[in-house]
């Protein structure tokens, strides 16, 4: 399964596209399950890049664990919750609050 | 301190004012990505993880109280209310907004400071021994030759598309703090029998993938002849430096690939064309710029001897600071301090907004208003009277800052790695910090003594692995974090590159080799003056391949 990432440009924040929009969160990103599905989100990241909303799209892997959506490589993981070593940073600060 | 003349006021704001108006251009979508890239860059912005990144340049490491007050302001108004210092002298905020680095600009600039050529395809920021201007062993301070390489670099037009960045280092010592061995230009200022000032010259250092030690090019040159002789070299560069390969396209390679006898022919015969005209720098320019750099005037504090006797029998904790973290002065009443940025299990290099407050606090009241970045990534205060080392000690326990551990195994450089870095493969700042919490005990680490541990999160090497005396580098291997070790790497005047020792660990296992490989060390060393380097070069890798691996070999 793949969903769409990308940062916003305004302030560079890692986003993910669901909903017909970019969440700031990746729990509800819109799934491709087959390739037709990853073509699709492909388009909409290369149009949003175009349109000046987001930079560095990319497809990546994910997979659905207790009814959230999470980013299968450490990378991945590490941008969707923030630096390791600071639980107050990024992502995971608001979820912690 | 260099202050900046109407030139250099004019030079900042104009480029404040540009790279604005291109910030509002990208953000109104006038630009594209791809367009403004290169921009950013110019600038100092990089994409990273979770957000933008701003590396900010501290020339030759050198800042005031204000200066750092500001880097401070800034993480709190437009950061995280931190800040990364790293091992190009440079400070980096992890998170700040693109439609904010505008005003951050503004703001740098109004304490003459600024991001130019701090990325990019060019001669980046020069770095210099953090105890210049200080140091009992110097010739004289490198730094005056730092901000003439400063000058002539900032925006020349021939040299701001290079086949890749460009990086220059200075010490004025014999013993080098500023790793020149791994600088595309290393410039060692020295005497020659007349007792005139010049430089050995050495070219073709380098780390990232292919890791490579400067070659000596000239054993003296002339301090006139600074610019003229660097232009040969980067002309030589520029022309025969290789644009087809991006990892090929560094000086080391083509000096590697052509030879240093011929490169050096090469760069004396563009020399012989340059050296007698409008680049020989005047007598009285140095001067000049030298008389920026005079150090304070230091008044006689003899108090200072009987004042330090006191304070360590009173409290065991100054006592160790002061072996560990306090070296001499050329001025027998002062003395340089470390404020070690690796407190026990912190980030290496990070400092928050308020220890950066605080920091200029103590630097403008007992410093003389004075403050180096290291590249160990700590700070320094490079003139503070013995009579009040005290006063600063307790002003840095009360900010957590007063860790006695300068040049001990938990002084380690560490880069961002895969916490914050887009290239990374693995992390580095939570092995930092568990290796860090392992040898907690700063008596062990004394017993240890010396040992330069370093740690890269990829193969590019910010974190300089391949010179640590151990080095570690974290790789991603089926798609977990994996660390190789090198021993045997050093970047002072014996540079070294280190040699893989073996397989590698996981993040599990990894700290335990740590302490096995140190443990071996302390098995075979001579006696306790023998550093881990000077053992390891005396026995080489064996012993240490032995303890970590020979289990698995019988068990195979
Ligand atoms: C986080 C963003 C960073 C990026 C994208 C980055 C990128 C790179 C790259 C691509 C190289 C390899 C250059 C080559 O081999 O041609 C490199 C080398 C290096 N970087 Fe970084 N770096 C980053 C942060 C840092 C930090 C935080 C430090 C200091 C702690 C640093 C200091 C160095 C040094 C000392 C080298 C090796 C010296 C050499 O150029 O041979 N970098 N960096
Ligand atoms: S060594 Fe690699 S992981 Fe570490 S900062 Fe440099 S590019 Fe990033």
């Amino acid at each position: 399964m793949k969903i769409l990432t990308a940062n916003r440009l305004t302030d560079g924040i890692a986003v993910w596209y669901a909903d017909g929009g970019w969440a700031e969160t990746v729990d509800h990103a819109d799934l491709a399950h087959d390739k037709a599905a990853e073509n699709r989100l492909e388009a909409i990241g290369a149009k949003a890049y175009a349109a000046n909303e987001v930079v560095d799209v990319n497809l990546i892997d994910a997979e659905v664990v207790n009814g959230v959506v999470q980013p299968v490589r450490l990378r991945e993981k590490i941008r969707a919750a923030g630096p390791t070593i600071r639980n107050d940073l990024g992502k995971q600060a608001a979820r912690a609050a | 301190m260099y202050r900046y003349d109407e030139f250099d006021h004019d030079f900042v704001q104009a480029r404040v004012a540009e790279f604005s108006d291109q910030v509002q251009r990208r953000l109104a979508g006038e630009i594209t990505e791809d367009q403004f890239r290169p921009l950013r860059l110019m600038n100092g912005v990089y994409l990273q993880l979770h957000a933008y990144m701003l590396r900010i340049a501290v020339p030759y490491g050198t800042l005031n109280g204000k200066q750092l007050r500001m880097l401070g302001h800034i993480a709190r108004k437009y950061d995280k209310g931190y800040g990364h210092f790293t091992t190009r002298q440079n400070i980096q905020f992890n998170w700040p907004a693109l439609s904010d680095i505008p005003a951050i600009l503004a703001d740098l600039a109004s304490v003459e400071m600024h991001a130019i050529q701090t990325s990019g395809n060019c001669i980046r920021n020069v770095t210099a021994d953090h105890f210049a201007g200080v140091a009992a062993d110097e010739v004289a301070d490198p730094r005056p030759y730092a901000e003439i390489l400063r000058q002539w670099s900032s925006v020349h037009p021939e040299f701001s598309f290079l086949p890749r960045k460009f990086k220059i280092a200075v010490t004025g010592a014999e013993r080098d703090r500023a790793a020149i061995q791994t600088h595309d230009i290393g410039l060692h200022l020295k005497k020659n029998a007349a007792g005139e000032l010049g430089f050995a010259v050495y070219i073709g250092g380098g780390q990232g993938r292919t890791p490579m030690v400067a070659r000596k090019i000239r054993d003296f040159l002339p301090e006139a002849d600074l610019l003229s002789y660097c232009t040969a070299i980067l002309r030589v560069y520029n022309l025969y430096g290789r644009r087809d390969n991006k990892y090929k396209a560094r000086i080391k390679i083509l000096v590697h690939e052509t030879g240093v006898e011929e490169i050096t022919r090469q760069v004396e015969a563009e020399w012989q064309e340059l050296k007698d005209a409008e680049l020989k720098l005047p007598e009285a320019d140095i001067r000049a710029i030298e008389a920026y750099f005079a150090p304070p005037v230091l008044a006689g504090r003899p108090e200072g001897d009987q004042a330090v006797k006191l304070a360590r029998l009173d409290s065991k904790g100054f006592s160790e600071w002061l072996d560990q973290n306090v070296v001499t002065h050329r001025h027998p009443d002062y003395a340089a301090v470390t404020i070690s940025l690796k407190g026990i299990g912190e980030v290496p290099g990070d400092a928050s907004d308020s220890q950066m407050e605080a920091i200029a606090d103590i630097a403008e009241k007992y410093g003389f208003d004075e403050l180096r970045v290291s590249h160990e990534q700590n700070l320094i205060l490079p003139h503070v009277a013995r009579a009040d080392l005290k006063a600063v000690y307790d002003a840095l326990v009360g900010i957590g800052l007063a860790t006695a551990n300068s040049n001990l195994i938990s002084d380690i450089i560490a880069c961002p790695g895969l916490d914050y870095c887009a290239l990374a493969t693995a992390r580095s700042i939570p092995i930092a910090q568990e290796i860090s919490r392992r040898f907690a005990s700063l008596e062990r680490q004394r017993e240890i003594g010396e040992l330069k541990l370093k740690i890269s999160g990829c193969i590019n090497a910010c974190g300089h692995h391949h010179v640590g005396h151990i080095g570690i580098l974290g790789v991603e291997k089926k798609g977990s974090e994996l660390y190789q070790v090198t021993l045997g790497g050093s970047a002072d005047e014996n540079t070294s590159v280190g040699e893989i020792i073996g397989r590698g660990f996981s993040s599990e296992e990894i700290t335990d080799a740590i302490e096995q490989i140190v443990e071996t060390y302390l098995g075979l060393r001579l006696d306790p003056q023998e550093k881990f380097i000077d053992a390891y070069r005396r026995v080489g890798p064996a012993p240490f391949k032995e303890a970590l691996y020979a289990g698995e070999a019988k068990a195979a």
